[in-house]
């Protein structure tokens, strides 16, 4: 083991030990629990992306169009199908793998700033169908009149509704699981073989790498995290809206993974989780935050293009 | 009945016109520089609004001049600015940076004039309807596909016949010869976004004559620009005009018959553009 390595091992035991004591620590410092809750479940989304973002290197600006199905398809669930949050989360999450496997073949031969447009464009049919339908949807003003269920373990039933810290553990034992799962693939020969692809597509191609297959599986897993972010997101509010869909979604979590830093497995949650916080403040602060908001933008593109995490690496090194 | 779907149809020509003329902006900033410009909206917006502050001082002809004019000026500042620093970058930086002007642009004008929608006068001549059959066919509807006309047409006359239009084709195809042959291509880029962004300023003017004038009005138009480009095929600017004007009318059709999938149908047709012919109606094979 040497002394990168031993780096590794100790942010990951920081950043788990954060995760779990967020409850205890968060409130102390200010917060409170369902600020953290946003976080975690927006740092999966952020990481998710990240798996096609920063290491398939191919630009979705989409991704909202599958948090969003995730959401839909968990809350409308709950309040049609059957009254039960792991039968909702489920439904959702194969709702939003679904249309994202579905959606692949036509964009998947695409690249760089076509896959963008073509990817942001499809997120609208989702956007205007949640929108339209009113007597479904409920329209603009989104889907209310649900809650998310208790959830029954067999042996004992644990009321997440009406304690917060209880349904963030949830979050946080399905963030586990999902960022467990994409670590993995990363790890495996199928996620070596994405990097090679980032990193030159053509050599790939020459050594006989079906690219667009893996960057449809890419894409899949990618939007299939992605869709349990949205649902697990529909749960934490209890509410879902068209705006969980729309465009401005994806890039906010474009701008979580940069922020973070995409080079990196934890930058996207670092990001995700200095934006909710940034977020909660300004719209709390002025009623111009979007401007602020755009501004940040700016400034990450201008002067922190390689995020938090890739400052820290370049400063260790020189 | 055929009155109502003449109507929807000429509406569709109308929106259409918009879309092409915003994607044509588009377009011209894409092929040549990479960044697809998220802002293109927002200039939109502030050729709306510039329009509405200058019309009691400079009358509707002026402003329709003018204010274009200022929003390309605008442009040509943020270009030089910021956009610059990104050419050559990772394309992702070019969208987060133009994601993060659209914000500020919208805001900025809600901040400025208010969420509320504003009155915008159009001369009371050009209100009145033409003939009582076809009362759509209003006097100012005429004048917007004939002003889009016109600048459409200038657009390729530049393209075609002067030296400026020639730099911009040639530079679309490989900058890098361009600029060896002595060109300036900053200057150049400097340029084809002001164009560009002159083109968004002047759909802007036109648009909240008819579509009344409010903040989120360039985020609601450039969705569809981006279809029209891609129907269209990318690179080619006749297939970004006919993209346009194709989803256009397919949305005015739709609106007849189905009129909660006015919005959707579009993308449906980008779907099936793309299953069918992935480079888009006009595309070239193989440029992207």
């Amino acid at each position: 083991m040497n002394g990168v390595d031993v780096n590794k091992q100790a942010a990951n035991v920081v950043v788990w030990l954060l995760l779990l004591a967020m409850p205890y620590w968060l409130p102390a410092v200010g917060g409170y629990i369902e600020l953290g809750s946003r976080a975690v479940v927006l740092g999966l989304a952020a990481m998710s992306l990240n798996f096609l973002l920063g290491y398939t290197g191919v630009l979705s600006f989409g991704h909202a169009a599958y948090f969003g199905l995730g959401a839909y398809g968990t809350a409308m669930t709950i309040k049609y199908l059957y009254p039960s949050t792991p039968v909702a989360i489920l439904v959702g999450i194969v709702v939003g793998t679904l249309a994202a496997a579905l959606i692949g073949p036509l964009i998947i031969r695409l690249r760089g700033v076509y896959f963008a447009m073509v990817t942001i464009a499809f997120g609208q049919v989702f956007f205007f169908i949640a929108f339209r339908w009113n007597s479904v949807t409920g329209g603009d003003d989104g889907l209310t009149g649900w809650t998310r269920q208790p959830l029954h373990l067999g042996f004992a039933t644990i009321n997440i509704q009406n304690n917060p810290s209880a349904y963030y553990y949830l979050v946080l034992v399905l963030f586990t699981v999902a960022v467990g799962v994409m670590a993995w693939l990363l790890r495996s020969p199928f996620g070596r073989t994405l990097i090679a692809i980032r990193e030159n597509e053509r050599r790939a191609r020459f050594l006989g790498i079906p690219v667009d297959q893996h960057i449809w599986m890419s894409w899949v897993v990618s939007c299939c995290f992605v869709s349990l972010a949205g649902a697990l997101y529909a749960l934490l509010n209890n509410f879902v809206d068209p705006r969980a869909l729309y465009w401005t979604q994806s890039g906010d979590f474009v701008i979580m993974a940069v922020l973070g830093g995409m080079r990196s497995f934890w930058g996207p949650l670092i990001g995700a989780a200095i934006y909710v916080v940034l977020q909660d403040y300004l719209s709390s602060q002025t009623e111009n935050w979007m401007s602020f908001i755009g501004l940040f933008f700016v400034l990450i593109v201008l002067f922190f293009p390689r995020g938090v995490l890739g400052f820290i690496r370049r400063k260790a090194v020189s | 009945m055929t009155q109502v779907v003449l109507f929807n149809i000429f509406n569709g020509l109308i929106v259409g016109a918009f879309y092409a003329l915003m994607a044509l902006g588009l377009s011209l900033i894409l092929n040549l520089s990479g960044v697809i410009n998220f802002a293109h909206g927002g200039f939109l917006a502030v050729g709306g609004y510039l329009a509405f502050v200058l019309i009691p001082y400079i009358g509707f002809w002026g402003a329709l001049l003018l204010s274009p004019l200022l929003v390309a000026l605008i442009g040509l500042l943020i270009e030089r600015v910021l956009i610059r620093r990104l050419y050559g970058r990772d394309p992702l930086y070019g969208l987060l940076l133009t994601f993060g002007l659209a914000f500020i642009f919208e805001d900025g004008t809600r901040f400025i004039w208010g969420p509320q929608s504003l009155p915008f006068q159009v001369p009371s001549w050009l209100v009145t309807p033409l003939s009582p059959d076809y009362f759509f066919v209003t006097g100012y509807r005429l004048f917007m596909v004939l002003v889009v006309a016109i600048a459409v047409v200038g657009l390729f006359l530049i393209l075609s016949r002067t030296r400026l239009g020639m730099r911009i084709r040639a530079g679309t195809l490989d900058l890098e010869t361009v600029s060896v042959l002595g060109v300036n291509v900053r200057i150049l880029r400097n340029l084809n976004f002001g164009l560009g962004v002159y083109l968004a300023g002047l759909a802007g003017v036109l648009a909240v004559g008819q579509l009344g004038l409010q903040p989120t009005i360039g985020s609601s138009l450039i969705m569809p620009s981006f279809v029209a480009i891609i129907v269209g095929g990318l690179g080619s600017l006749p297939g970004t005009l006919l993209g346009g004007l194709l989803i256009g009318v397919a949305s005015g059709v739709t609106t007849v018959y189905f009129p909660s999938a006015t919005e959707a149908v579009i993308y449906v047709m980008m779907a099936l553009v793309l299953l069918v012919r992935p480079r888009g109606l006009l595309g070239e094979e193989g440029r992207f």
